[in-house]
């Protein structure tokens, strides 16, 4: 990787401040209006994000779209207490405004004193590169008629086909009242594939892509792009062989990869800083005890090179980091913004995300995966006398405080003496986290991560992130199946 | 700012006309810029949103979001970009980044905007905008009194806070083919989320309210004590046994469910052949008692709105009668591919009713006798090609037509077809917030895994 973080500092000024006639030095003096008072905190987040999406439906490019969004969002803190206002331009005047507003937070007073600048220091962890002049449009779209013709020429049975195509190139900079300066350059890809197969008058959907904080080039290498619709064909194959899933408590083995949606639900959420400082997550309180079976170690890691949930620093300038958030079934980690650690008197981790500069940051994970262990992942299946192996997911959602989560399954076959049966319906999976977590019996040696998919949403937040887990076993999950 | 300034959020004098200059300004940008057609949508949003968690402030939120969408046809290829910068010079530039699009993606013979005989010509003010001025002082104080009143139970062992939100809106639509309008709007909410506790466990619920006109919202603190009450109901939960019993879902997730039905009859779900209910036309899909329509020209109604996302006129629309999937709802694309007559449904539904079968929520209870009444849904668990559904539930045991104690963790599972033709019942108690306004929904049998 050839950019640096001091070339992400002076590409984000030349492109965020410059055009306003700011510097470094009005910034700061913006942020000394903001002090004062009560406040003890403040921050100025400045974006700048281009995207682009193009779409293949029923064999056509029918339509593309190009997004421009820049603005600057201004935060104020108190204690527990937060003021926010944000402005769709950036310029001295709206700026201002901004500033102006978030003082009601605490009252007003005398203005404080000034911040030196401490530029922030950290490894970058993808290229900063434009992907959207990368390819031109003309590539593009062939890209998406290639694979339209690719999916149909798969299998007859082919109906409809659906490809798409998006990027992102955000650059960012954070300031804030601690003397923090630091700026991100991320880029953000995503190819995705939908298709409907027909036979015997039963239509069934299979889907499949990926992507990552890469330029285009990313989906020819290792034939991806053509691996995701030979995916997503294949699923909708299988689907059309499906039978109803069964219904009731049983046995489940999960696939590696995506289904590591689980450990998403049943421990990623509840492990968030706010939830656990303000006692509403169900593992509020209970660092140290043992949460999982003693198989399970998780992390949360936005340090992996080029992926969709990574981060080289986060929208609080600080780095990002490897998290042990359970480490042998104990609870020993949470992830924190830099509000939550400083109520509860820990170090930030690099986990403060916010959707956009409209957006107040919360502790958000990044890419959130379980270590690998030492099964084979044919032995954790061959156990199953009866139950479902679950291999491809679509969303999950928990509810923190009493910790019941579900996700469903779009690919799961249904198991008996450790043989696969038949493929199943999708269906929901649900229970509560901290009992699923102790019901891992088994860990395989087989850990991956997703292929580039995920999208988090919390309060009506969006970021992207990464999941990943070997072949687990887990002994009780309940299956919302039909039979 | 000072805490007791007022916040005003509604639109100054004239905003509305200058949000229309702006996008006159694109449609001749696009021409100028060699475009056959061009359509443009501009808008802004103004509002503050407080939260007051454990009696004191805890966020307090100023949003002004501006932005414009434009898209371009040369010829029948089509181009769009959009924008937060409504400046002139980003006004340019995103007209010449959708010219750029539109030079790349393929002929569409069913793409374009509508011919000027479409387009709406009646436009009837329908009273959306009813602005909320105040203070932030006066903001925390309806918040507050919303938590207190929820937390005066004394099972109420901790809060994420009650909020109150307020906003005003401007939308203008526009195209070539001469159509220009926009209208205000306003929509005001006051939530409460509280955690209820007993013997180690912890149960969360929330209640809130919407409504485009401040003085309709319940007051704080029965919002307080709807949210407390709701969380306390859960504490004790157990999980149902396996097996096949009436289901019944409360308003507020019934909502969803005809939400499902909305999108297997939208033009998208039809023409990408992504829908349950093609070539559905003509069939009973529901009961004979049953009718489905949408009023999108009801005074204030939270979802109404005087024309739709193609310029075209709202209007009510009879989607099903007597139980009979009457029409579609369709956009004028959607309309093209599909060869049939547009329905005023760019954008969506808005105000979608459903008859109710003349029963409180109560006899429902007692016609159903022994089985779930479903107060949320978790999970995405609904395949729309297939109709196949399957979501995470919480709700209720009910026995002999009485409620008798709470559930959770388990699901319930069918499919959509069968779930709506076997409708037993719609409740009087009509859920009013949202853009699907309907009672409870008793069901036929349904599989519930749990135990």
């Amino acid at each position: 990787m050839t950019t640096t973080e001091t070339d992400k500092l002076s590409l984000a000024q030349s492109i965020l401040l410059e055009p306003a006639a700011l510097d470094e030095g009005r910034v700061f003096a913006a942020l000394g209006q903001v002090l004062g008072g009560d406040i003890d905190y403040a921050d100025l987040y400045f974006q700048h994000s281009r995207h682009e999406g193009w779409v293949l439906e029923d064999g056509l490019v029918r339509d593309a779209s190009y997004n421009l969004e820049r603005g600057v969002g201004v935060r104020a803190c108190s204690g527990e207490k937060s003021g926010f206002a944000y402005s769709d331009d950036i310029a001295a005047a709206s700026l201002h405004d901004a500033v102006t507003a978030v003082r009601g937070i605490a009252g007003s007073g005398h203005s404080g004193t000034l911040p030196v600048a401490r530029r922030v220091d950290y490894p970058v962890r993808y290229a900063g590169d434009d992907p959207i002049p990368g390819w031109d449009s003309a590539r593009k779209v062939e890209l998406l008629r290639d694979m339209d013709a690719y999916a149909r020429s798969l299998d007859s049975h082919v109906r409809e086909v659906t490809v798409s195509l998006s990027a992102v190139h955000d650059v960012v900079m954070m300031v804030a009242s601690d003397g923090t300066l630091a700026a991100d350059v991320r880029p953000l890809i995503r190819l995705n594939v939908s298709v409907i197969a027909e036979r015997d008058g039963r239509r069934e959907r299979g889907s499949s892509g990926g992507g990552g904080r890469v330029a285009y080039d990313w989906l020819l290498d290792a034939d991806r792009a053509r691996g995701f619709v030979r995916e997503a064909v294949r699923q909708a194959m299988i689907n059309l062989d499906a039978r109803p899933a069964p219904a009731g408590t049983m046995p489940v083995v999960l696939g590696p990869g995506w289904p590591g949606v689980l450990l998403h639900e049943a421990v990623g959420h509840g492990l968030e800083g706010d939830f656990n400082r303000k006692g509403t997550s169900m593992f509020a309180g209970r660092m140290g005890e043992m949460v999982a079976s003693e198989l399970c170690t998780v992390v949360d890691d936005g340090t992996l090179a080029d992926r969709r949930g990574s981060l080289s620093v986060d929208d609080e300038g600080v780095p990002s980091g490897v998290n042990t958030l359970i480490e042998n079934g104990r609870l020993v980690g949470y992830m924190q913004d830099r509000m939550n650690a400083r109520l509860m008197g820990v170090p930030p981790t690099g986990n403060g995300r916010r959707e956009s500069y409209a957006h107040l940051p919360m502790p958000r994970m990044t890419n959130t995966y379980m270590l690998a262990g030492e099964s084979d992942p044919d032995e954790i299946l061959s156990t199953l006398d009866r139950g479902i192996y679950a291999v491809n997911f679509g969303g999950g959602q928990v509810d923190i405080t009493s910790g019941r989560f579900v996700f469903s399954t779009s690919e799961a076959y249904l198991v008996e003496k450790g043989k696969i049966v038949c493929p199943v319906k999708g269906a929901t999976l649900i229970g509560s986290g901290a009992e699923v977590m102790q019901n891992i019996s088994m860990v395989g040696n087989d850990l991956a991560l997703d292929s580039g998919i995920g999208v988090c949403g919390k309060d009506g937040q969006s970021v992207p992130v990464g999941v990943g887990q070997p072949t687990l076993r887990v002994d009780a999950l309940t299956v919302g199946g039909t039979s | 700012m000072n805490q007791a300034d007022i916040v005003q959020t509604a639109p100054e004098d004239g905003a509305l006309e200058a949000l229309k200059d702006r996008a006159a300004l694109v449609l001749e940008e696009a021409r100028r810029q060699g475009a056959d057609a061009c359509e443009v949508a501009i808008s802004r949003n103004d509002g503050l949103s407080a939260t007051v968690r454990l009696g004191d402030i805890e966020t307090l939120e100023f949003h002004r979001d501006r932005g414009f969408s434009v898209t371009v046809w040369i010829g029948q290829r089509k181009g769009s970009a959009s924008s937060s910068d409504d400046s002139a010079q980003s006004l340019r530039e995103t007209v010449a980044a959708a010219m750029a699009i539109a030079r790349h993606t393929g002929e569409d013979p069913s793409s374009g905007i509508a011919d000027a005989s479409l387009l709406a010509s009646d436009l009837p003010d329908l009273d959306l905008c009813h602005p909320w001025p105040m203070s932030v002082a006066q903001a925390v104080d309806l918040a507050g009194r919303a938590e207190a009143a929820g937390r005066a139970d004394a099972r109420i062992i901790n809060s994420e806070g009650a909020t109150v939100s307020t906003g005003c809106s401007l939308r203008v639509y526009g195209n070539s083919n001469g159509f220009l309008a926009g209208y205000p709007g306003s929509f005001h909410s006051l939530s409460c989320v509280l955690v209820a506790g007993a013997d180690g466990a912890m149960q969360r619920d929330y209640w809130y309210d919407g409504s485009r006109v401040p003085g309709r919202l319940m007051a704080p603190e029965d919002i307080g004590e709807r949210a407390a009450a709701r969380a306390c109901a859960r504490l004790g939960a157990s999980r149902p046994r396996t097996g096949t019993v009436p289901v019944m879902f409360s308003p507020e997730v019934a909502s969803g469910l005809l939400s499902h039905f909305v999108g297997a009859i939208s033009g998208g779900a039809l023409y990408r052949k992504s829908s349950f209910l093609l070539d559905s036309l003509g069939e009973p899909l529901f009961p004979a008692w049953c009718d489905i329509h949408e009023a999108p020209r009801m005074p204030s109604w939270n979802g109404s709105a005087p024309f739709d996302a193609d310029g075209l006129a709202t209007r009510d629309n009879q989607f099903v009668s007597a139980g009979v999937l009457k029409s579609y709802a369709l956009g004028l694309y959607a309309s093209r591919r599909l060869s049939a007559q547009p329905t005023g449904n760019g954008g969506g539904v808005r105000n979608l009713c459903i008859s109710d079968s003349g029963e409180s929520q109560q006899q429902l209870l007692e016609k159903m006798g022994n089985g779930v009444l479903v107060t949320e849904v978790m999970g995405q668990g609904v395949n729309m090609v297939t109709g196949d559904y399957s979501r995470g539930a919480a709700g209720y045991r009910v026995e002999n037509g009485e409620i008798t104690r709470p559930l959770e963790e388990f699901t319930i599972a069918g499919n959509l077809k069968d779930m709506f033709a076997g409708l037993q019942g719609a409740g009087t108690d009509v859920d009013t917030r949202g853009n699907v306004r309907c009672g409870s929904l008793l069901l036929a049998p349904m599989k519930v895994a749990g135990d």
